[in-house]
């Protein structure tokens, strides 16, 4: 199940993603998503793992990460992979709907963002965005 | 009588998704879970909802341990609770519980205690007629597979 990077590992012609979330429920949902999709992934529950595993020096093409989590939020992450030098597709997912409370997540550097639930259009539309 | 019996309980599945889907218990959320079962994860709906509902009974002992707690105050731990309680509602499609979850963060924003354990009391309620009517469903949807297998016992 391990994902093999573009940039890391062996060489593969398929897509790869992380999915950054501390909720078991939606590491399984997103998981099977990307699945169904062919997108080869690889889960971590916080923030930190995320900037852990980069450092290990896996990339993906896609990561889709939560803005709540212990240890190291999605917003901080976000920060500290792009400082990092990470051009992957992040997309932020969260439960959050308010506008103040999304800015500062997508100000972290995020290039799209989805209201929780994930579904299989809105993942469709965020994959159409690193292919286009 | 095999097919009747088949029939009866592709009724009764029905009957009960519809009435879930017409409360507002359950929203479109969930048939986006059906649809990620196929063969190669046949029982993926049941495994989800099974995981939800144990973490959701940890979330809410977690929750009513902080409200129950005389020198409560730590409205931002309740937050991170809620948070995790809202945010596997919404993807399992649970809609009221959802719902019930937002009106909680609201109260729990105010450092309002009273409407805190009023919004637990509903949330508490709400997941439990959840729970009772996920397991019947997923209780005919047992038979119908069983029914199914003894009626096209599989050939070597």
């Amino acid at each position: 199940m391990a994902a093999q990077g573009r940039h890391g590992g062996q060489e593969s012609n398929k897509m790869t993603a992380l999915v950054v979330d501390d909720n078991t429920v939606n590491r399984m949902i997103h998981h099977r998503l990307l699945d169904n999709l062919g997108i080869e992934n690889v889960a971590v529950v916080n923030g930190k793992e995320a900037v852990d595993i980069h450092c290990s020096g896996k990339t993906f093409d896609l990561i889709l990460m939560d803005m709540d989590m212990p240890v190291m939020n999605g917003i901080e992450a976000t920060r500290q992979l792009r400082e990092m030098g990470i051009r992957s597709m992040i997309a932020g997912v969260s439960t959050r709907s308010m506008e103040r409370e999304i800015r500062e997540f997508i100000e972290a550097g995020l290039d799209d963002y989805q209201e929780k639930p994930l579904t299989m259009s809105k993942l469709i539309s965020i994959v159409h965005k690193i292919n286009g | 009588m095999l097919g009747l019996a088949a029939d009866r309980l592709r009724a009764d599945t029905n009957r009960l998704l519809a009435f879930l889907f017409h409360q507002g218990i359950l929203d479109e959320q969930f048939l986006q879970l059906q649809q990620l079962e196929d063969e190669t994860s046949p029982n993926f709906v049941s495994e989800v909802v099974n995981i939800y509902f144990h973490e959701s009974e940890k979330l809410l002992r977690n929750l009513r341990s902080l409200l129950m707690d005389k020198e409560f105050s730590d409205y931002n731990k309740m937050g991170i609770h809620l948070n995790q309680f809202m945010g596997s509602s919404s993807s399992i499609g649970a809609k009221r519980i959802r719902n019930v979850c937002v009106a909680f963060r609201a109260a729990s924003e105010q450092n309002n205690r009273a409407g805190c354990l009023r919004a637990l009391e509903l949330l508490e309620h709400e997941y439990c007629f959840l729970k009772n009517k996920l397991h019947e469903l997923f209780q005919i949807q047992q038979q119908r597979a069983l029914a199914a297998a003894v009626r096209y016992p599989m050939q070597n």
